[in-house]
């Protein structure tokens, strides 16, 4: 039997629905971006702003809050496939299990991309943060963010059918993308001249993150959606 | 002429609980076949079962010449599945649904809008988001995402649940067409008066078994 | 023709009553043989390091609860990829189980752990580059745990868990390099979960005797795991005949009642 038209066009497909149901419900423009915003102002009033402790940790609260923002983001874009029998009419449909991966992926990837380029407009304005070595950060936020969604998506699928889905995806994923804050947090400090090491490793140590996370997806996910 | 559908003492499990405990049933090539049984008999499950969504811990399945203990994903794309669920993304418009589905299904958009026009999916609904239509409305969109696949199964639980007079018409008359055309129709209802009127044949299961089951009758062991 | 993998309950031979076994014995009196002698030696007859003091004969807890902990991790994630391709309850099962393991291992080694800091710095946490990969990891496999305990057909709850067996496994390198070079920059050499080459000889023998000791408890606890894993199945499994002749009892007129 052939498949319809392959991976690519599945991926293509998926990604695109999704992003026209963001734009249809603007969950992550109404909701999600705000509550970022939030988390920015509120680590403002944790640590005082003019003792300078904000603007040292700066690289590392923005990628907390991208964290955040992304397990709700996640949360939001598998409950919509949870319901309504979505998860059978998709198995039903016979559109390749990768190339729904990778279109989810995609979506997530764009919807967090633009929420990272908001907070940075947001950091820059509220920390009084100066970017130095742009093509490095903006290389650290596509690769993190590969990861985030990559490894994302798989935990977000598992969770989304369970009851207690709200408190297990964080459990579940937040450990998981340590590496990647880790990696983000440091490659920025590199790109605002805090750090002597080169930022390029951190690049480099997200894209092997991003690179094993979407294989392993593209692998994981059609046990995922039959069985789990 | 092929049993579209071959089943010998299917049981199939949810969770631990047998919904299915032990099913003999054929369908025949372009028959309408109405599954009757209370609430709880395992209609649901069988449809879900002959659709390759629900696999069996027992027994054998044959659907479509394919064989479903072995593989069950052969199957999906051949057979189209009216399930309670509306199989819509409710923020989505009509037509945006609908585009999606024909697509996922390797039908065209064309398929898509011709199956909007064939359930009397009025245009002015195209651009309301799904979550807006009344339950008749948006089981006519689901319908119509059903049959934009060109199944050449259609298991349907309920077709006539939420409808009006006319919708039900309707379904009754596009189940004929499909099954003069070629396709076989099983579908389970509560709605006896009208549905034996439609139907071939009928069967009734209660307690996840046929009960008045079909000899297992020799003219119909071509495949499988 | 492919029928099920849905042993009845019927064919299971008679039902053992209790995990334990000849082989389990004899390995567990193994593994005692060497805890006695790992505590012997560790404790009092071998010396204090030159540079580590006493708190030296903590390294000899540590080493084997980590490697211990590793092992059981490595077993889930090849069990997990297993189950994936074999579809049996054997892997799913002895991947559940050794998850178990490793997160017990793995609590006892942070624990130890904070221990020798305390005694070593002063405090019982620093961001030691060990100590820290332990945490994540464990809190990883904690949430594998989390994932087990949710009710489910047994199907869907194994692959759930395989999944997450082979994402988590994947994760342990990853987790190691960052940590490593997250903590390059402000801190030597780590001591914790390292043999030191120059160890003397019953340094050794201690360091050895309780390695091997600790691998000996951590199978002998999986097995135990493991048999108690697949009773419990089996308890689950005794039911099933029975509610097929009861789902098919539904359908006669004779119970008279609505389903």
């Amino acid at each position: 039997m052939s498949q319809s038209g392959g991976v690519l066009s599945d991926a293509v497909l998926v990604a695109r629905k999704d992003l026209l149901l963001e734009r249809r419900a603007k969950i992550g423009i109404g909701q999600v971006l705000p509550f970022a915003i939030l988390v920015l102002l509120l680590f403002a009033f944790a640590l005082d702003p003019d003792r300078g402790i904000l603007k040292l940790a700066t690289p590392g609260l923005f990628w907390v809050t991208v964290l955040f923002s992304a397990v709700l983001t996640l949360q939001r874009s598998f409950a919509l496939e949870a319901e309504d029998g979505i998860l059978e009419a998709l198995r039903l449909s016979g559109m390749s299990p990768a190339g729904i991966y990778l279109g989810k992926v995609t979506a997530l990837t764009i919807e967090l991309l633009l929420l990272e380029a908001v907070l940075v407009l947001g950091v820059a304005v509220l920390y009084d943060t100066k970017f130095l070595g742009i093509p490095l950060l903006f290389a650290i936020a596509l690769l993190a963010t590969l990861g985030i969604a990559g490894a994302g998506a798989v935990y977000g699928a598992l969770a989304a059918r369970l009851r207690s889905r709200e408190t297990l995806l964080p459990l579940l994923l937040l450990p998981l993308l340590a590496p990647v804050l880790i990696a983000a947090t440091r490659g920025c400090e590199v790109s605002l001249e805090r750090e002597a090491m080169s930022g390029w490793s951190w690049a480099a140590l997200l894209g092997i993150f991003a690179l094993v996370y979407l294989t392993l997806g593209s692998f994981l996910f059609r046990p995922l959606l039959e069985d789990a | 002429m092929s049993a579209i559908v071959h089943l010998r003492s299917a049981v199939a499990l949810i969770g631990r609980f047998p919904a299915l405990a032990g099913v003999n049933l054929d369908v025949h090539a372009g028959e309408i076949l109405l599954l009757r049984g209370p609430n709880g008999a395992g209609k649901t499950t069988l449809l879900g079962v002959c659709a390759g969504l629900i696999g069996l811990s027992t027994g054998e399945a044959v659907v479509l010449g394919e064989d479903l203990t072995t593989n069950r994903r052969a199957v999906r794309r051949r057979v189209g599945l009216l399930g309670h669920d509306s199989f819509l993304y409710q923020d989505l418009s009509v037509v945006e649904n609908l585009d999606f589905w024909s697509r996922a299904a390797a039908a065209t958009v064309a398929d898509g809008r011709a199956a909007l026009d064939r359930l009397g999916v009025a245009s002015r609904l195209f651009e309301l988001p799904v979550h807006s239509l009344s339950a008749g409305q948006r089981r006519r969109v689901s319908f119509a995402a059903m049959i934009c696949r060109r199944p050449e199964l259609w298991l349907l639980d309920e077709p006539h649940a939420g409808l009006d007079s006319a919708g039900r018409d309707l379904v009754d008359g596009l189940m004929s067409e499909a099954a003069t055309s070629g396709a076989t129709v099983l579908f389970a209802s509560h709605e006896l008066d009208r549905a034996e009127h439609v139907a071939h044949r009928s069967v009734t299961i209660s307690g996840g078994v046929i009960l008045d089951e079909t000899p297992p009758s020799t003219e119909t062991r071509a495949d499988s | 023709m492919t029928t099920t993998k849905i042993q009845s309950a019927s064919t299971v031979s008679p039902a053992p009553t209790g995990t334990g076994s000849r082989g389990t014995k004899v390995l567990g009196g193994f593994a005692l043989v060497f805890l006695v002698i790992a505590v012997v030696y560790g404790l009092f007859i071998s010396p204090p390091d030159a540079q580590l003091g006493n708190t030296i004969r903590i390294i000899y807890m540590h080493v084997p609860t980590v490697m211990a902990a590793y092992l059981a991790f490595i077993i889930t994630a090849v069990s997990s990829g297993m189950y994936l391709w074999k579809r049996t309850e054997f892997w799913d099962l002895l991947g559940s189980s050794a998850a178990e393991i490793g997160v017990l291992f793995f609590a006892v080694t942070i624990v130890d752990g904070a221990l020798w800091g305390k005694v070593t710095w002063g405090v019982f946490w620093r961001w030691e580059p060990r100590l820290t990969t332990s945490a994540v990891l464990l809190i990883m496999y904690i949430g594998y745990l989390a994932v087990r305990a949710i009710p489910a057909d047994p199907r869907t709850r194994a692959t759930r868990c395989a999944i997450i067996g082979i994402v988590a496994i994947v994760n342990v390198p990853i987790v190691h390099k960052a940590v490593d070079w997250w903590r390059g920059l402000h801190q030597g050499k780590t001591v914790l979960g390292t043999i030191d080459p120059e160890m003397g000889g019953t340094q050794l023998f201690a360091m050895y005797s309780s390695l091997i000791a600790g691998l000996l408890v951590c199978v002998w606890l999986l097995i135990h795991r493991f048999r108690a894993g697949f009773l419990a199945e089996r308890a689950s499994d005794l039911g099933l005949d029975q509610a097929l002749e009861e789902r098919r009892l539904e359908s006669s007129p004779a119970t008279g009642e609505d389903a």
